[in-house]
């Protein structure tokens, strides 16, 4: 067991080591540190001396990979690549475009992210599993039908929807909930009840409908019927066979998702205004803050990486013919 | 010596390329049976059947809108013609004035005075009103007479889509009952009791509702503006129709670029393992661990940054969009095509082992042969389920992109441009909202007809997924 | 009839096609009535109807089913629920399928003792445990804890059967009990089943479509086809006499020793909802005269005997040996000049990587120094258990496995990369399943032709011209060919993936379990195809397969495999009626029989052990009954006796 950790962890290096390669690549040479003055000076016709003195004050005036000019191990460590990119590594993302040390953000903002996102998960999954087995449990039926109807439905609408749609409704008609802000400690219960409730909402239909199928698939599978051939009942049936089988899907499905909870929810967090790395990542987008987008990019892929090696941990775990070795 | 100058863009020429290799993939269909089955399949769920109308009633508006041209300028001299910078579409052509029958600012839907105050001169002295509108209820005397108005034109519109609509089922009686040889009461009565082997009810059901909408929206929009004026003072219901052919265009090209990467590493990873299986799943779970919307984000700003860093490139406003919303759909592709490669390297992986694979590998059958004959074709339905489904999905991130600052050009007719210029404006007292209720129900229509619509495609065609009703 | 079970008039439909229709038979209680028939003529769902499972869309839709008593068709929900494992139990055909892969063996037993005798905690799991051990479990403590994962197929059968048992049935159901096992686990699960019933004086409903089962397991037979019940009685006067034309056609149908051609009937069973008008075998039947296919037959009565046909007792009396064996040219002739095929010491190791590198701790020894030689036009039959390795010596002869070691020649030049191409066109290789070996989105033309293009064998007029050649040749329509395969039947799709394997012309053909799949009438027909083509075009084949009757009606050489080595080969005749080695005594006494009167044979203990991880010396000792120290420790030599090679200290004489 600990060698397969181990082992998956090493796998991930290389991974990494892709995913800080194309970002170098889509951030310095495809677009190099020029045309990033450029959009940041802003006006159409700037002096070249600006665009250096820009480049300049931010760290980008060296070499890409190698520097011809310098001796000894500064040929590669006095490079972009060096400063900028493989520092990663190490978790040291640097500061952003506005002077603030990325990594200290990403340490305070890490909480109030987690503060909307982790009920939405834990609250959604249960929330999903429940519907669907209501379905399946009547399926057949009209229930059912116009369960999955519902369920489709509910996810043709757009997200911004739910949103726009609660807040405009709870919060600034009927005055039930602040429309958006944060608060920290237990202050924030009322801020982060009207993101989690739209977050349920707008998932559920997508959620329900495909573990509807997941269990419907494993009631038609052989050792059902020998479940109902000992005399069990239905309920008995759907609640320790189906559901057993069924979770190992929705379990592991849904641990690849757990540790990039942290990231937060772009969308539901700017709307919100909630002070966490979803609006951090947004407001880095649109002020073209790139060493922010760098950083989170790093931060999500490494957090993908871990939701992977978590999944392969929770197969053994809820699966016994699953054995790492 | 033409008075208009055909335009076509970059998203034209592909979504014409696309309508040819769907016509083609017909007509192919058409002609083997066990192709043809899973269709007849989908025909016969009423809920597809419906939505395939509602669908095709959205795609021939974004086809009609993607016959591009300019006109030619009124005073250019004859022998060396000028033509405008302004790029229109058949669909312009067609819903005429709605286009320029623009206002001052914002108004509600079917008002007849602007939503702002302004100062108006009356009797010599400066009062503040409401002013009327220059277009909408501009026939009328007074407020008096707006709803008694209102009101005789969606009678006259529910009038005539009705008697289209019967037009059209007699017309598709007469011609069933001939092809059956049956007579007309027998017809009917088959089709009032769903006897026909396709949803007949269903189909006729939806064909006047839609008629009917139709008529109803050609009467009002002849003297209001139905759903209001936007902040510029534009006909919110002809930005609505705009922004169709964004959403298919985005819905469909997005897939077309997915496509080849999914199919190909796909089944390359599959069906080769070893080390080709090894760098495929290398390359796709790096492009996995990097979040979504950031991939994209960082691939949109630097379009951005290559497109206004040369100007030169594009004689007009709508190529320039145009290429912006044919980079996103592109980008959108590359990041998106590793759930559907997955999945087909996993169905490529089962297959390889089956005995018919065998068999043509023990006659020496060379690989891209058996990948072409014996692999693809069966894993051809995943593909066909994977484009329904993940359509609607991509019409709803465009809205959520374009609020990210990483969607289609500002510029550019678009559900997510509407939402996203109208989502401050909620603040207002009292409120806009007709803005964001009409790119939200367009979107809702589109995105649940597509829904719809895939569950009859994923149901007949792989009907291990779609579990038993 | 002291009636335990009595099903008058059952009729059952599915999505409103009629699948069981009017089915009247009892079983009494310490009986063991067998219910015979070809797949989808309504047994099973008979099965499941008494139990009240039937499928999705299933409906029960007339009829009386009484157990004692009792109306099980108008028990409440709740109350069918404390019959269902408790009066009644039930065992079905694929215990992989059928166990819960996520529930210890343990809970799964515990449920319905929980159930049924309201037994909890400590008193569950001594039960649990004193059931597992009555089914011959070994440990049963311990596999009270195992998953069904990591037992093996005969173990989760008696932990199927244990479950079944927990709630002490007045009747047990048996679905096919044995289809998906080896057949000498079929043995050892069969005479379980029989000192089950014996002992605890249960009826038993036995499902099969096995005449041996039936004759060493049932008192009383039933004979269903297409939904309808149309013979019953006793046992012993069955076996004597069958009535029932189809029931005749049963057996003249099954290949038997000193047989010559197998008595074949040309169409299928009709399917549910396009039944014909009156007699449903009439279409099929050689003796139907008009009245068949216009008038339903009635029950007649002949002796204990019951039977459904117009002819009841007129037919002529049952000839059992009846085609005298024809002069087997093939057969007589000695295997003469060089052997078309000829394999030495070929071996096939798979790799198993473990560890933080993935480095190779050791091989799965598949095929572990087979040498074998077949000669033009005579039959080699590979006969072994599954995962013995035999179809992965099938394979390896193709190249879709690659060897690790040995030499495959070919009319004496030996295969390597240089001529495999051509050497391909002298192999082809025929299928197990006649479902996954055609693809369904090819027309049966393109099928055909795709050997020939692939290796370029005569030019596009030639390679039609050789499609509708090959059609005729393999006895389809000659507009088969413009079809796809879902169009066909088993046997037809079968009788295609011949057709494909012949389109280049092979010399030799592998068979791997072609028949397997296939119902006693279809197999007869796929038999008799391949005993032509080869008396036709001078076909070698190697034969692969569990069957040993099959082995019988259609090989001349034989040769067992055991866990990856070949044991016993030698003449088929001589080696079926004598065999040396204890594995192939086990196998050929595990068969079971249709004439005998059961004796009472050597069965053969424990499972086959993991490839993985084979014993060692010899790799059948811990199963077999004259194992010695020798055999502990090292892996016999071949010992020659005439034509045949054993490989056994014990035959050599070395245990003394």
């Amino acid at each position: 067991m600990f060698a397969y950790i181990l082992r998956r962890v090493l796998y991930a290096i290389p991974i990494l080591v892709g995913v800080n390669l194309l970002t170098f690549l889509l951030f310095f040479v495809v677009n190099t540190p020029d045309d990033m003055a450029r959009l940041q000076l802003g006006a159409k016709h700037v002096t070249q001396e600006a665009i250096e003195r820009w480049k300049v004050e931010h760290g980008y005036d060296k070499p890409l990979l190698l520097n011809h000019q310098a001796t000894g191990a500064a040929r590669f460590t006095d490079t972009i690549y060096f400063r900028h990119s493989a520092t990663m590594f190490a978790f040291e993302f640097g500061k952003g475009d506005d002077g603030r040390d990325i990594g200290n953000e990403i340490r305070t903002r890490m909480l109030p992210s987690l503060a909307i996102a982790l009920p939405v998960f834990v609250i959604g999954l249960l929330a999903n599993i429940s519907f669907a087995l209501l379905m399946v449990f009547f399926r057949s039926t009209y229930l059912d039908l116009w369960g999955v109807v519902l369920c489709v439905v509910l996810m043709s609408i757009s997200g911004l929807f739910y949103i726009i749609a609660g807040q405009y409704f709870i919060a600034k008609l009927w005055n039930l909930l602040p429309i958006s802000g944060f608060a920290a400690g237990l202050d924030a219960f009322k801020f982060v009840l009207l993101p989690v409730l739209v977050g349920l909402v707008s998932g559920i239909g997508s959620g329900a409908r495909w573990y509807r199928t997941i269990f419907l698939e494993e009631i038609g599978k052989d050792y059902v019927r020998t479940a109902r051939a000992k005399g069990l009942s239905e309920t008995r049936v759907l609640f320790t066979h189906v559901l057993k089988n069924g979770m190992i899907p929705i379990l592991t499905g849904a641990v690849v998702v757990l540790p990039l909870l942290f990231m937060g929810s772009l969308i539901t967090e700017s709307f919100f205004g909630i002070p966490g790395l979803g609006s951090y990542t947004i407001d880095a987008i649109q002020a073209q803050d790139f060493p922010v987008v760098r950083a989170m990019v790093f931060l999500g892929a490494v957090l993908y990486i871990v939701g992977l090696i978590l999944t392969d941990i929770s197969y053994s775990w809820v699966d016994p013919r699953v054995r790492l070795q | 010596m033409s008075a208009i100058q055909p335009v076509i863009l970059w998203t034209d020429a592909l979504v014409f390329v696309l309508v040819a290799a769907g016509v083609a993939l017909t007509l192919y269909i058409r002609r083997h049976a066990h192709l043809r089955a899973p269709w007849g399949e989908v025909a016969r769920r009423p809920m597809a059947a419906g939505a395939a109308l509602v669908l095709l009633a959205f795609v021939t508006v974004g086809l009609l809108d993607s016959l591009h041209y300019r006109e030619r300028l009124p005073d250019s001299p004859p022998d060396k013609p000028q033509y405008s910078v302004e790029v229109l579409s058949a669909f312009d052509a067609l819903v005429g004035t709605l286009r320029t029958r623009q206002e001052k600012t914002y108004s509600a839907p079917l008002a007849m005075h602007l939503y702002a105050k302004e100062f108006v001169e009356r009797d010599g002295a400066a009062v503040r009103v409401y002013p009327r509108l220059k277009y909408g209820g501009a026939h009328l005397a007074d407020e008096a007479g707006r709803m008694p108005d209102i009101a005789r034109r969606v009678m006259l519109g529910i009038a005539q889509g009705v008697s289209v609509a019967f037009l059209v089922f007699g017309a598709l009686a007469a011609w069933q009952a001939a092809r059956r040889k049956q007579r007309y009461g027998e017809w009917l009565a088959d089709w009032g009791q769903g006897r026909l082997g396709w949803p007949g009810r269903t189909v006729v059901l939806v064909v006047a509702l839609l008629a009917t909408t139709v008529a109803v929206l050609l009467h009002l929009a002849a003297g209001y503006h139905v759903l209001g004026t936007d902040k510029v003072g534009q006909d919110v219901l002809y930005i609505s129709l705009k922004s169709i052919r964004t959403g298919l265009v985005i819905g469909t090209l997005t897939t077309l670029v997915t496509l080849p990467l999914a199919i190909g590493l796909g089944i390359a990873a599959g069906y080769f393992r070893g080390w080709v299986d090894d760098v495929i799943q290398y390359v796709y779970t790096v492009l996995n661990s990097i979040p979504g919307v950031l991939l994209i984000a960082a691939a949109v700003l630097i379009v951005q940054v290559y497109i206004e860093s040369r100007p030169e490139l594009f004689d007009t406003a709508a190529a320039r969009a145009d290429i912006r919303l044919l980079a996103l759909c592109l980008i959108m592709g590359v990041t998106s095509w590793t759930s559907l490669a997955r999945l087909l390297r996993g169905e490529s992986l089962k297959l390889r082992t089956l005995d018919y694979v065998e068999a043509a590998r023990a006659f020496g059958v060379s690989h891209t042969r058996i990948i072409g004959r014996h692999i693809f074709p069966n894993v051809f339905h995943l593909v066909l389920i994977a484009i329904v489904i993940d359509f609607s999905g991509l019409v709803l991130a465009e809205a959520v992109l374009s609020y990210v600052g990483v969607g289609v050009d500002p510029t550019m007719y678009s559900w997510g441009n509407m939402i996203n210029g109208a989502r401050l404006e909620l603040a207002r007292e009292p409120v806009v909202w007709w803005q964001l209720g009409a790119a939200f129900v367009f979107m809702f229509a589109l995105v649940l007809a597509a829904n719809l619509f895939a569950d009859g495609v994923r149901d007949a065609f792989d009907p291990r997924m779609g579990g038993r009703r | 009839m002291s009636g335990l079970l009595r099903v008058e008039n059952l009729a059952v439909e599915i999505d409103g096609a009629r699948v069981v229709d009017g089915v009247t038979f009892g079983v009494a209680a310490g009986e063991t009535y067998a219910l015979l028939g070809e797949s989808g003529c309504g047994k099973s769902m008979t099965a499941l109807a008494l139990m009240r499972l039937l499928p999705d869309g299933g409906q029960l839709v007339s009829g009386t089913i009484r157990l004692g008593d009792t109306d099980v068709r108008t028990l409440s929900e709740r109350n069918m629920r404390t019959v269902r494992g408790g009066r009644m139990g039930m065992i079905f055909q694929e215990p992989m399928l059928a166990l819960n892969p996520v529930l210890k063996v343990g809970y799964q037993i515990g449920e319905a003792l929980t159930l049924h005798r309201g037994l909890t905690g400590l008193a569950a799991q001594e039960a649990a445990r004193a059931l597992l051990d009555a089914v011959g479990v070994p440990d049963p403590a311990r596999r009270l804890d195992s998953y069904p994962f990591e037992l093996s197929g005969g173990l989760r059968q008696r932990a199927m059967i244990a479950m079944a048992l927990a709630g002490e049935p007045d009747l047990l159901i048996a679905d096919e009990p044995t289809t998906a096992l080896d057949v000498t686990i079929q043995a050892q699960v069969l005479d379980l089943l029989r000192s089950l019933r014996s002992a605890r004086g249960m009826g038993m409903l036995l499902i099969t479509h096995d005449l041996g089962v039936v004759a060493e397991n049932a008192d009383r037979v039933g004979v269903m086809y297409a939904g309808e019940l149309i013979e019953e009685g006793a046992r012993t006067d069955f076996f004597a006499a069958p009535q029932h034309p189809y029931s005749r056609m049963l057996f003249a149908a099954l290949p038997q020793p000193g047989r010559g051609r197998l008595a074949t009937l040309a169409g299928q069973v009709p399917r549910p909802g396009e039944m014909p008008h009156g007699c449903r075998f009439a279409a099929r039947c050689p003796h139907a005269v008009q009245r068949c296919r216009l008038e339903s037959p009635d029950w007649q009565t002949l002796g204990t005997q019951r039977v459904r046909c117009h002819f009841a007792g007129q037919l002529d009396g049952h000839s059992r040996p009846a085609v005298p064996a024809e002069a087997d040219v093939a057969r007589a002739g000695e295997s003469a000049e060089t052997p078309l095929l000829a394999v030495d010491d070929l071996k096939v190791h798979f790799q198993i990587r473990r560890g933080f590198i993935q480095r190779t701790v050791g091989h799965v020894r598949a095929v572990d120094g087979v040498s074998l030689a077949v000669s033009a036009g005579r039959t080699l039959a590979l006969v072994g258990e599954s995962g013995c390795g035999k179809t992965t010596v099938g394979k390896a002869l193709l190249d879709l496995v690659v060897p690790t070691a040995g030499s495959i020649r070919f009319g004496g030049e030996t295969l390597a990369a240089g001529n495999l191409a051509r050497l391909r066109r002298q192999a082809q290789m025929v299928f197990q399943d006649p479902f996954g070996s055609l693809n369904p989105r090819m027309r049966v033309a393109d099928i055909l032709l795709e050997g020939m293009e692939a290796l370029e064998v005569g030019d596009a007029a030639q390679r039609r011209e050789a499609v509708a050649h090959l059609l005729r040749q393999v006895g389809l329509p000659d507009d088969a060919g413009e079809r796809y395969p879902h169009a066909f039947s088993g046997g037809q799709r079968q009788r295609i993936a011949i057709a494909r394997a012949l389109a280049v012309s092979p010399r030799l053909m592998i068979c791997d379990e072609p028949t397997s799949a296939l119902d006693v009438s279809v197999q007869a027909q796929i038999l008799n195809l391949l005993k032509d083509l080869q008396a036709e075009l001078g076909l070698a084949y190697l034969f692969i397969t569990h069957n040993l009757a099959v082995v019988d009606y259609l090989a001349h050489e034989i040769a067992v495999m055991y866990l990856g080595r070949i044991v016993e080969s030698g003449p088929a005749a001589e080696v079926l009626r004598a065999p040396r080695h204890p594995y192939a005594q086990a196998l050929v006494a595990a068969i079971p029989r249709i004439d005998a009167a059961a004796p009472a044979r050597p069965r053969l203990a424990g499972d086959q052990p993991s490839p993985l991880d084979p014993p060692a010396g010899c790799h059948f000792h811990p199963r077999c009954p004259h194992a010695g120290d020798v055999c502990r420790q090292r892996y016999p030599e071949e010992t020659h006796l005439g034509d045949r090679i054993v490989r056994c200290h014990w035959v050599a004489g070395v245990t003394g």
